[in-house]
């Protein structure tokens, strides 16, 4: 098959650390990773994921049921508090779909090789955890059913949206967030269709991935045009994974509440962004290639690479916490000084401690290479650095709320029962579309490990 | 006849127009035609008519019969048939026009005087009477809630006889069954208990020369009974003068005022009035040039409102209060005093020096639950300052029957359990409930073989007495009462019985009566009889109209006593029991929502943060921080609602004798010490779906003897914790200084004390933003330089003929009474939420009122801030809503689209003064039909999920507009009126177009005191604060 013009294949292989591991052909590729969704039974392991995940799906529908019926004070929010975790939970989903683009669309563009094993279930990720996301800014609406008076569409009343209000930025970057990465992720995927159509045993696996493979046969010119195509994706998702958590960040930072209104936040944001994605990449990757034998193709090299992203991330993202509390004071602003004072010793100051110390203070053991490569300890660290990340945005957007400019409404904020379920039933809806993925779609670029091994293996991949 | 007015313009509706509306239906309604009509149920049955109807004809019925239907008032069923428009228009009627007519409301038996605004009959908003000396335009909070006491599904809605249903007729003819037999014995056993009057009629039924229940039951007795009665000051004034006068004072004139442990700015029958005229004074001394500011010494237990307007508030147990007056009697050298200990003698010194200096402009009041020898005390203080007849007046008593009802209450209650009592009628009150419990009326009232009892619901008493009447509400009934000065009010109903009520003139009447009449027959006769002695004029029919139109009897007032002379034979005075020094008092209060109980069911009131505490929904032991940190007791606030909303304290157990009561404990800055205090009205167990379950019954340790304060009582701290809904947790202002307050010497001194006080950083950074302009320059438009626009766009143009719309509150005259806030729950239809939404901080008052302390927690300056929507010309709000639904108004306004809510709370958000307040749920009482009714109309009722915030009554200022555009006249200063405004007897909230330099608005924020709150913001409020005077005593400076 034909492949993108190739580095001196050999000399790659040696310089670098194995991102593939030796012995593979372009046969054993495709059959290794067509098995999961074609041959392989389904595991008892991925039926029990399944179950508990799903069961989690009908908490969220229990939830969101109760919600419309009731109403938005089901949860914890009040005056001061008027966001909670709807909004905490929506920043947390979207950041984390952040690596998914970064991995797919700005390392194709920077040639990093080392992504291909890992960017069909990043992007995969990206997209559930965008739904997910964006369960929240619909449903913590007071009105949900009038979600669409956000978009501008031409209606009798000749209204239009509010522009200056970061809401509508925040309508427009998420929804076109969603739409690039599902484009980008199909057109990617649409190669390794027409291999399970062709290599599918079942007649409805055969018109399913038929349909999906949109009559792909694999000649030059499809392979030319694929590839211009999935270039100009990339070209266009990428600056969506700094456009995106940049909108989301001006949400806080165009408000006038002390502790949100900061320049610091995109740029802050967008590492956050990156580190949690990167961080929910490790927890997936991690049992995916125990799980499915696929350590051949996500290697420990792979780990290490998104460790160090991860380190990259932390740092950045520990200046600005650094730097939000030096701005306070450098400010002179009593109330920006007095935020950043509750936030460390008010009601909430654990929220903040922990907070450094799952996003900055335990991640440090990431600069040891040892630790890098132990791979549970690795698991654990991306795990403390999902929830450091969640704390964060809680930490953002409850302290800042409870108590503003008049100290007479000052108040405090509590999640309900109902704020966690519709937590833990995203979290549901979001492996539940995992495990559906894993069964259905294949987990890693065939197409393009394919083209990692002709760089790795060299042409003669072929012959065996 | 002119008894209706038109709108707001009271005094220039035109005349004859008005009640002639009502007679007229009424005579119409008494015509056998009409009557015939009516009886055929016309219109439905119009086809039967065998004449030839016309079209014409037809329609001029059908409207007749609706006007009818108008008389017999919204019943509750609807009227069946078509609906069509009025053929004829009944006079003054215009749809979705309100009417206004006067009436008055009653505490404790008083009148004040309201205007009450009726939309196709249905009364749905409460004003002050600016003709009445009680209300002079304004109201309290318990005026304002009477619109929902109206509309109260729980309300009583049958004559009951053990709980089952009976007519009317059945009852009458029970009683007059029972009153036969009793009529025979002269009447002894016949015992007719009221609740505190002054009203004419009914004391001329029960007392007067003509009455036949005097004449055929003379051996009944006629007791009066209400928890938050005190006849002290009657007692003390027969100490003091060796008979009973009333004592009115005027605060207009007086400079130096005392107060033992006098709250009368807060409650009594005169307190809108009190307020009125001595915040007119500190208002007047604000200004640049004004007088000079009087000055207000307080001394009481626990703060009130007017204790957190003194000038100097002195803490003491409230039995502390007479050795007190004693030691500034000595001081003024008054004879037959004895010196008692140095315990205040600093402050004394102070005072006594004040009030010599202004003799004849001062005055010394002494509370209602003060024993009479306090009352003595000031009565001869005043004598003795030369302040009767300039500040203080003496009038006859106003009560028809003054006694002190709890002596008397327990005579009825020794002769009930000695069986003598063979029927009692319990007109009103409830004292199952709220009688002293040493008196145990509930278990002695079993001894009673026929109980009768009449009451707006059914409530302890109710259920303890055989015969359940329900009551008519006084929007409901004709009637009359008494101000605190003797002006007569007639009460005339807006609306026909909701529930077949009866008041208790009527009752009466049907009792002792040959033929029972109605109520308008009877308060009108009574007049007619008696109008030449009452008012000196002639002519009855025409003044008749008169008072019904004005809303008070003119030239009803008392005469003022002279020649009365004071007696200081202090000895003969019994002396109250007072406990050792370090004992723990308990001290009772009405409560400054509920009263005494009898408003526990009103939502609004219980609602209502009270003044001090900003509790809602129950009572507490309030408490002092020392004898907290004595007993232990530790506050913090939840985690739902935090310091808004959420209180967590602990439970204590008060003995009092051998009566134990478990009462959650609350720490009030600035209490006495060895002081508790509890008020009254709460731990309902019969009050209605609302107040049942609300609080701690404070009666359960009230005695007979010692109703005000008991002495040594014990407290102990439980290990439960209890949750209050409290709006404010919050005291201090965390040096961010939301209320400027200077005090009066340093006003004087510089008026520019406010602008100089301001930051000179902030003035430096504003004059480099501001290009070409020094502050110096600017500061003529503004006092706070913060309010100069920081931008370098033009402004958006509001000049006239646009309204630049703006507000003015004055912190100086703010005695956080609450009348506005209720004043704006009722204009604007804000629902009640309920205690547990207020612990989450989701209470919905588009007006709050924040208070903040300042100084030691033992005894703190309290300041009151109201704070509406401040409406900025650069709103936070505005900018991040997405859909635009919240966005400017050509006038300036910050309005509010809720058809266009979808409910992100991005605008509360971003609200920097979290004015802004959202449905999370369904907060709006949507099912209840009755409560429908009282809703204004041209307020929209918000649904779930919906953002509403104040909107300067925007339905007042386009009403106004619509008027000017009809009828061509331009709209002046005062044709716009907030509810909140109308409602303030402080005159404290100013509204108006500031593009009138002449307007009151634009002078008051032209005032040098003028600051915008956070205006460091940029957000440029167009409420603004007149930063708050004290005036304090320079001697008494630490």
């Amino acid at each position: 098959m034909a492949g993108t013009p190739s580095h001196p294949s050999n000399d790659f292989a040696e310089l670098e650390p194995a991102v593939l591991a030796p012995g593979h052909t372009f046969a054993s590729v495709t059959d290794k990773i067509s098995a999961i969704v074609l041959t392989r039974p389904a595991s008892r392991g991925w039926w029990f994921g399944l179950v508990v995940s799903f069961s989690l799906v009908m908490v969220l529908l229990t939830t969101i049921t109760y919600l419309l019926v009731v109403g938005v004070g089901v949860w914890g929010i009040n005056i001061p508090i008027a966001w909670g975790f709807a909004i905490v939970n929506f920043v947390w989903w979207i950041g984390i779909g952040h690596a998914g683009t970064l991995i797919s669309a700005i390392l194709l563009l920077l040639h990093q090789e080392w992504r291909t094993s890992i960017n069909r279930f990043a992007e995969a990720m990206t997209l559930f955890a965008v739904a997910c996301a964006g369960v929240f800014p619909l449903l913590h609406m007071g009105r949900p059913w009038f979600f669409y008076w956000l978009l501008p569409y031409p209606n009798t009343m000749k209204l239009w949206p509010q522009f200056r209000s970061p809401l509508v930025w925040d309508c427009f970057a998420v929804s076109t967030y969603f739409t690039v990465s599902l484009l980008f992720w199909y057109v990617g995927l649409i190669p390794d269709m027409a291999t399970l159509r062709d290599n599918s045993r079942s007649r409805f696996g055969r018109i399913a991935y038929g349909f999906l493979a949109m009559g792909w046969r694999g000649s030059a010119r499809h392979w030319r045009r694929y590839e211009v195509a999935y270039l100009i994706m990339a070209g266009l998702a990428t600056p969506l994974v700094v456009s995106v958590h940049t909108v989301v960040s001006f949400d806080f930072c165009v408000a006038n509440m002390p502790g949100w209104h900061t320049t610091i936040f995109p740029p802050y944001f967008v590492a956050g962004a990156i580190y949690s994605g990167f961080a929910m990449v490790l927890v997936l990757a991690i049992p995916l290639r125990y799980f499915y034998g696929l350590k051949d193709f996500i290697t420990d090299q792979h780990l290490q690479n998104m460790a160090k992203v991860m380190l990259a991330t932390c740092m950045i993202v520990g200046y600005g916490y650094g730097l939000e509390a030096f701005m306070s004071w450098y400010s002179d602003n009593p109330y920006e000084e007095y935020v950043i004072h509750n936030r460390m010793t008010g009601a909430y100051a654990w929220s903040y401690w922990l907070l450094i110390l799952c996003n900055v203070a335990i991640p440090q053991i990431l600069w040891s290479k040892r630790a890098r490569s132990y791979v549970p300890l690795l698991f654990c660290v991306a795990l403390v650095v999902l929830v450091g990340m969640w704390l964060e945005r809680f930490v953002i957007v409850v302290t800042s709320l409870q108590r503003d400019f008049l100290p007479s409404s000052w108040g405090m904020y509590s999640p309900t029962f109902w704020d966690w379920s519709m937590f833990l039933g995203t979290i549901g809806l979001f492996f539940c579309l995992l495990f559906l993925f894993l069964r259905l779609l294949p987990a890693i670029s065939m197409s393009e490990m394919r083209e990692l091994v002709e760089e790795v293996e060299g042409p003669e991949a072929h012959a065996h | 006849m002119k008894d209706c007015h038109s709108k707001s313009n009271v005094g220039s509706a035109p005349e004859q127009i008005g009640k002639r509306h009502w007679r007229a239906l009424e005579e119409l309604a008494g015509s056998p035609q009409f009557q015939e009509l009516l009886e055929r149920e016309f219109p439905r049955h119009a086809s039967e008519w065998s004449d030839p109807v016309t079209r014409r004809k037809f329609l001029m019925l059908m409207g007749a019969s609706f006007a009818l239907a108008g008389i017999s008032g919204c019943s509750p069923q609807a009227p069946i048939g078509e609906i069509l428009p009025y053929a004829k228009q009944p006079e003054q009627m215009v749809p979705g026009k309100a009417l206004q007519f006067a009436t008055a409301s009653t505490l404790g038996g008083y009148a004040t005087g309201i205007l009450v605004k009726s939309h196709e009959g249905r009364p749905t908003k409460i004003e002050g009477n600016p003709g009445h000396p009680a209300s002079l335009g304004a109201t309290d909070a318990f005026s304002q809630a009477e619109i929902l006491g109206l509309y109260d599904p729980d309300r009583s809605q049958a004559v009951t006889y053990r709980g089952q249903p009976r007519s009317w007729s059945d009852a009458q003819i029970e009683f007059r069954k029972s009153l036969q037999a009793l009529r025979a014995n002269q009447g002894r056993g016949l015992a007719i208990l009221t609740q505190t009057i002054t009203s004419p009629t009914l004391a001329d039924q029960l007392a007067g020369d003509t009455s036949r229940f005097k004449h055929d039951f003379p051996a009944a007795q006629w007791i009066q009974y209400e928890s938050a009665h005190s006849n002290n000051r009657h007692d003390g004034a027969r100490l003091a003068f060796g008979e009973l006068v009333d004592t009115l004072y005027d605060f207009s004139s007086a400079e130096i005022v005392v107060a033992l442990d006098a709250d009368f700015m807060g409650l009594g029958p005169a307190h809108l009035r009190y307020t009125r005229e001595f915040m007119a004074k500190r208002r007047a001394a604000g200004t640049v040039g004004g007088p000079a500011m009087n000055r207000l010494y307080v001394a009481e237990s626990c703060p009130t409102v007017t204790g957190a307007a003194a000038d100097h508030r002195v803490p003491m147990r409230a039995a502390d209060v007479l050795q007190f007056a004693l030691a500034l009697a000595g001081e003024l050298k008054l004879p037959n005093v004895q010196p008692v200990g140095a315990q205040y003698q600093r402050w004394v010194a102070a005072i006594a020096k004040d009030l010599n200096a202004h003799r004849g402009a001062s005055l010394v009041i002494a509370g209602d639950s003060q024993p009479p020898i306090v009352h003595a005390i000031a009565h001869a203080l005043n004598d003795a300052l030369g302040n009767v007849g300039h500040t203080v007046k003496y009038i006859a008593p106003v009560e028809a029957n003054p006694r002190d009802q709890f002596a008397d209450l327990k005579t009825l209650v020794d002769d009930m359990s000695a069986g003598r009592v063979e029927m009692l009628v319990i007109l009103g009150g409830n004292p199952v409930y709220d009688a002293p419990t040493d008196l145990d009326f509930a278990t002695q009232l079993q001894h009673v073989p026929r109980r009768v009892h009449l009451g707006l619901y059914q409530d302890e008493t109710a259920e303890k007495c055989d015969w359940h009447l329900p009551q008519a509400h006084f929007l409901e009934a004709w009637g009359d009462a008494r101000a605190f000065d003797g002006t007569v009010s007639i009460q005339q109903p807006l609306i026909a019985p909701l529930y077949n009520g009866l008041s208790a003139i009527e009752v009466l009447s049907a009792l002792f009566e040959p033929a029972g009449s109605p109520g308008y027959e009877i308060v009108q006769s009574y007049w007619r009889r008696n109008w030449s002695q009452a008012t000196g004029a002639g002519d009855f029919e025409s003044g008749w109209k008169r008072t019904l139109h004005d809303g008070v009897i003119a030239g009803s007032a008392a005469q003022p006593r002279t020649g009365l002379s004071v007696s200081t034979n202090w000895e003969s005075a019994s002396s109250p029991p007072t406990s050792a020094h370090g004992a723990l008092e308990l001290v009772f209060h009405a409560d400054p929502t509920v009263y005494d109980g009898r408003f526990a069911n009103n939502g609004w009131l219980q609602e209502l943060p009270k003044p001090i505490t900003k509790l809602t929904w129950d009572n507490a032991v309030l408490i002092s921080p020392s004898l907290a940190e004595a007993l232990h007791i530790t506050q913090t606030v939840g985690i739902n609602g935090g310091e808004h909303g959420q209180g967590i304290t602990s439970l204590v157990e008060l003995e009092s004798g051998d009566r134990k009561l478990r009462a959650a404990a609350w720490i009030v800055p600035g209490h006495a010490d060895d002081s508790v205090t509890l008020h009254l009205g709460y731990g309902r167990t019969a009050a209605g779906q609302t107040g049942n379950g609300a609080g701690f019954n404070a009666n359960e340790l009230r005695t007979a003897a010692a109703p005000w304060f008991a002495p040594d009582v014990k407290i102990r701290k439980l290990d439960e914790s209890y949750t209050l809904a409290c709006t404010q947790v919050h005291h201090s202002m965390e040096g961010r200084d939301p209320v400027h307050a200077f005090t009066y010497d340093e006003f004087a001194k510089d008026s520019q004390v406010l602008a100089n006080s301001l930051s000179e950083e902030h003035r430096e950074y504003q004059s480099q933003l501001v290009p070409g302009a020094s502050i110096q320059e600017k500061k003529s438009a503004e006092a706070d330089p913060r309010m100069e626009p920081l931008t370098l766009y033009p402004g958006y143009d509001y000049s006239a003929p646009k309204n630049k719309w703006g507000m003015a509150i004055d912190l100086s005259s703010c005695t956080g009474c609450n009348g506005c806030v209720v004043a704006c729950q009722a204009e604007n239809n804000i629902p009640v939420v309920g205690k547990t939404e207020v612990t989450r901080g989701r209470e919905m008052h588009w007006l709050r009122i924040d208070r903040y302390y300042e100084g030691h927690t033992e005894n703190p300056t309290t300041y009151f801030q109201p704070v509406p929507c401040m409406h900025c010309e650069n709103a936070p709000c505005e900018l991040v809503c997405p859909v635009g639904a919240t966005v400017h108004s050509a006038d300036g306004l910050n309005d509010m689209v809720y058809n266009r809510c979808v409910g992100t709370r991005y605008c509360s958000n971003n609200c920097p003064y979290k004015v802004r307040r959202f449905n999370f749920l369904e907060y709006t009482d949507f099912h209840t039909e009755s409560l429908k009714l009282g809703r204004n109309p041209n307020v929209t009722v918000r649904s779930r999920g919906v953002m509403e915030k104040c909107t300067y009554c925007v339905q007042r200022i386009r009403g106004a507009q619509i008027d000017s555009e009809v009828s061509g006249k331009p709209m002046v200063d005062g044709d716009v009126v907030t509810a909140c405004q109308a409602a303030c007897p402080a005159q404290a909230i100013i509204f108006g177009d500031m593009n009138d330099p002449n307007s009151r608005v634009s002078k008051m924020k032209a005032e040098p005191l003028n600051y915008g709150l956070l205006a460091e913001l940029n957000t440029r409020p167009r409420t603004t604060y007149l930063a708050a005077l004290r005036n304090p005593n320079p001697e008494l400076a630490d």
